[in-house]
């Protein structure tokens, strides 16, 4: 029981978490892309560490703000909408593998929270129910703009489903199963031998595809800023609005996830096989924490030598040290660890647990990956009409997945 | 067999747009009615920035009008102050010195270079590239910077006096202008490299909002949007003034009159301003920068108390401000969005006995509800920013 209950939540706390660092992550980038600072006033006893506290911040204001009901919606589905976006953008989360499955007294032990076998159906059918939130809250709203909103919205992810589903049904081919570990593992830990470089064009309609089921742009019609206002949470304030923001980044690295699990090879250490992971577990301990001690220490001391007194005369001067102290000494720690420890064995547990703790880095690596990309695009390309979304959805993306199955097919039938 | 078909019952939307929006630059509003998405007709109406200015002007002095002047198209304020200015001096028939015009010749081609950055950044934006807004707005900050060395202020200048500037340029003005200019075209090139080719940009703008050039000529369109509909027509080189026809520079003209038309002429524009600075601070005579015609200008102080004819001038202009003659003039000037005319009606006392401003985006949003019938909300929205409608300008 404990053991499921951990399987559950860790995960999800683990998403839960990214979403504030992943706001952070677009305030910067974005103020990086467009020459500008980007946010650095909220501060904590006079730190400010560099934006990462108008999280907290936002978080702070968003609870404490007046939870405005307008006296026209329709109360139930107004209430209920921004539960059920945040829930389902949640919840997908379940099917994807963090690593390979530990065995465990002769057990195999799947580190994901539900090991479907048909994980990618799951897939699909919650990112289907995902656009009743978006919908029920426009609708509910009674507002013209977030009707309109609204509809943008289911219009465009029915659309976009389609082509989602076809261009993973050619995965499936490949992969022979709808079992992401299996499509994990039949990917192996060579990089050219990932789904990306096997089915490109696959590839690149699902990554598409993902971005409008986001609502990100060049697809975000739904909350069309300058056209629309804000779409479908015109109307919401306080934490209404902060579950629909929420969702978005949840969104973002839900599909960052599953581009990575699909295409990327998902928990496969690039050239490491979990054999030789598991093998090596003792050298690659030792590796692995003087490399993070000398990272650390670098860092820590970097920051060190930025260190001087009068720089701006207030409490600023000592947010370098107060980064910098913990790297360094936290650096020197994990070094005289490694040097006390040596190359040990650690027994079976041990070894499996390091191979999956570097097989999830290698995952989170290649999620984050792909939310700076969700990031990067947002902040470069203009929108879409509507009708040219709808053009590109039905007349582009859609025939060309199923000739990407056509061709994946002749291909499988005469190999 | 009778046929299947069978029409759907279906109700238009009125979808009220302004004057509080995202997409409304300071107070417009438009009703559309949408069927969907497209707009089956649309009434804009204007009036929500009315300040009065023409009849304000009635009870002011020449001199105080400048300070309104600058409310008119805020985003280039020195090229309204420059209008006025001229067109008074037109009426009073005096002539401003060499340096002041020169001057005057290069604040305006700087105000014009912001407001176009102005203009294609916000439409930029509102089509969803928010990037080059940034790009431009930095490099927009540079130039107020300049701007607010020489005349004290960063938004309202009233730089301009009745026959001359008020403060001459600092020393190092050239130099810090140069470097400011080598940026502008840096930031073009940077937004163009951004814009230029998209895919997505080019069909939410190409043969979006078309402007024919008979219909360009014949609702009354002047400056970048008649220029993209490809007449060629600058007040510039038609009727040059200011020694316009000195400097070496050319008019971009484009062929569609499409969104992307628009943006593409702003952005050449602002490259033929750089041009136009760069010669103008290589002509840049020395001397007065105010006339002394005794009718507008000040006597010295020395004068003042020295001679009785100095004293009484400068009490006539202190108590009486400048009497312009009997008449009335139209004067008109390339502001960045076209021409910008000053109608004024002397009868000889110190105010105005009547001021009309030529606004150049007044005909220009009076189609806009022609513009946009039959498309979506998206381009209705693309347009508006493409077009510059200044509110300040337009509602006076």
């Amino acid at each position: 029981m404990g053991i499921i209950i951990a399987k559950i939540l860790i995960p999800f706390l683990i998403i839960v978490n990214l979403i504030p660092l992943l706001i952070w992550v677009e305030r910067k980038g974005s103020a990086y892309i467009q020459d500008r600072r980007g946010p650095n006033r909220a501060s904590f006893f006079g730190i400010r560490l560099g934006g990462l506290l108008h999280a907290l911040a936002d978080v702070i204001k968003l609870i404490t703000k007046e939870d405005i009901i307008p006296s026209q919606v329709n109360k139930p589905f107004f209430i209920l909408a921004p539960f059920i976006t945040l829930t389902i953008a949640c919840v997908t989360y379940a099917v994807i593998p963090f690593a390979d499955p530990l065995i465990i007294d002769g057990k195999l032990f799947p580190l994901q929270a539900a090991n479907l076998n048909v994980g990618i159906l799951y897939i699909l059918s919650m990112s289907s129910l995902g656009v009743f939130g978006v919908m029920l809250a426009g609708w509910s709203s009674n507002n013209k703009y977030a009707l309109l909103g609204g509809l943008r919205s289911s219009a465009q992810m029915f659309s976009y489903e389609i082509s989602m589903g076809l261009s993973l049904m050619s995965v499936v081919m490949i992969g022979g199963s709808l079992e992401l570990t299996t499509i994990i593992n039949q990917q192996s830990h060579f990089p050219w031998q990932w789904n990306f470089l096997k089915q490109p064009l696959a590839c690149l309609l699902f990554i598409v595809a993902t971005f409008a089921e986001t609502n990100r742009n060049p697809f975000d019609l739904p909350e069309g800023e300058s056209e629309i206002v804000a779409g479908y949470h015109t109307e919401y304030s306080s934490m209404k609005f902060a579950m629909f923001f929420m969702a978005e980044y949840a969104h973002i690295i839900i599909a960052s996830a599953l581009i990575s699990c699909l295409f990327f090879g998902g928990w496969q250490f690039p050239f490491l096989s979990t054999h030789f992971l598991r093998e090596q577990a003792g050298e690659g301990i030792f590796i692995l924490l003087l490399a993070h001690a000398f990272l650390f220490v670098l860092i820590g001391i970097f920051l060190l030598s930025k260190f001087s007194k009068g720089k701006y005369g207030d409490k600023r001067d000592y947010e370098v040290l107060v980064i910098g102290v913990p790297f360094t000494l936290l650096g020197l720690g994990l070094g005289f660890t490694a040097l006390f420890i040596g190359t040990g064995d650690y027994g079976v547990m041990g070894r499996q647990i390091f191979a999956a703790l570097m097989q999830f880095g290698a995952l989170m690596t290649k999620i984050l990956f792909f939310c700076w990309l969700f990031i990067w695009v947002r902040w470069t390309l203009p929108r879409f009409r509507y009708d040219q979304l709808m053009h590109l959805g039905w007349k582009v993306m859609i025939p060309l997945s199923l000739a990407n199955i056509f061709i994946t097919g002749v291909v499988l039938l005469f190999l | 067999m009778p046929a299947l078909k069978q029409e759907l019952e279906s109700e238009t939307m009125l979808l009220n747009v302004g004057p509080s929006h995202p997409a409304m630059h300071g107070a417009l509003r438009t009703q559309m009615e949408l069927d969907g998405e497209r707009i089956v007709g649309s009434a804009s109406e204007i009036g929500y920035l009315h300040r009065c200015f023409e009849k304000h002007s009635e009870c002011s002095t020449y001199q105080q009008i400048i300070p309104y002047t600058d409310r008119l198209n805020y985003l280039s304020a020195l090229m309204n102050n420059v209008g006025y200015c001229m067109a008074v001096e037109k009426l009073l028939k005096i002539e401003a010195p060499d340096r002041a015009i020169i001057i005057r010749v290069i604040m305006c081609e700087l105000s014009r270079i912001m407001d176009h950055f102005v203009c294609v950044g916000t439409n930029l934006v509102d089509i969803g590239a928010l990037t080059n807004f940034w790009f431009f707005f930095n490099i927009r900050e540079r130039i107020y910077n300049l701007i607010e060395m020489v005349t004290g202020a960063r938004l309202t200048y009233s730089y301009t006096r009745i026959g001359g500037v008020a403060r001459d340029l600092y020393p190092a003005f050239a130099i810090d202008c140069r470097i400011v200019l080598k940026e502008v075209e840096q930031a073009v090139k940077d937004v163009l490299g951004l814009i230029q080719h998209n895919r997505i940009l080019v069909e939410r703008t190409v043969d979006v909002g078309v402007v024919t050039k008979e219909q360009a000529i014949e609702w009354g369109f002047t400056g970048p949007c008649l220029r993209a509909s490809g007449y060629d027509h600058d007040l510039r080189k038609a009727e040059p003034y200011y020694f316009y026809d000195q400097f070496d520079f050319d008019i971009p003209i484009a062929e569609n009159g499409d969104s992307y038309d628009r943006i593409m002429v702003r952005m050449e524009e602002v490259r033929q301003s750089t041009r136009i600075v760069l010669q103008a601070l290589e002509k840049l005579p020395s001397g007065l920068i105010m006339t002394d015609a005794a009718l507008v200008s000040l006597p010295p102080k020395e004068e003042v108390y020295g001679s009785i004819e100095g004293l009484m001038n400068h009490f006539k202009l202190i108590m009486h401000g400048i009497l312009p003659p009997k008449g009335e003039i139209y004067s008109a000037t390339e502001a960045a969005n076209g021409e910008l005319g000053f109608y004024i009606v002397s009868q000889g006392g110190a105010s105005p006995y009547r001021i009309k401003v030529r606004p150049p985006c007044f005909p220009i949003f009076a189609v806009f509800d022609k513009m946009i019938k039959g498309l979506m909300v998206a381009d209705a929205i693309a347009i508006l920013g493409g077009l510059n409608v200044v509110v300040g300008e337009l509602d006076r």
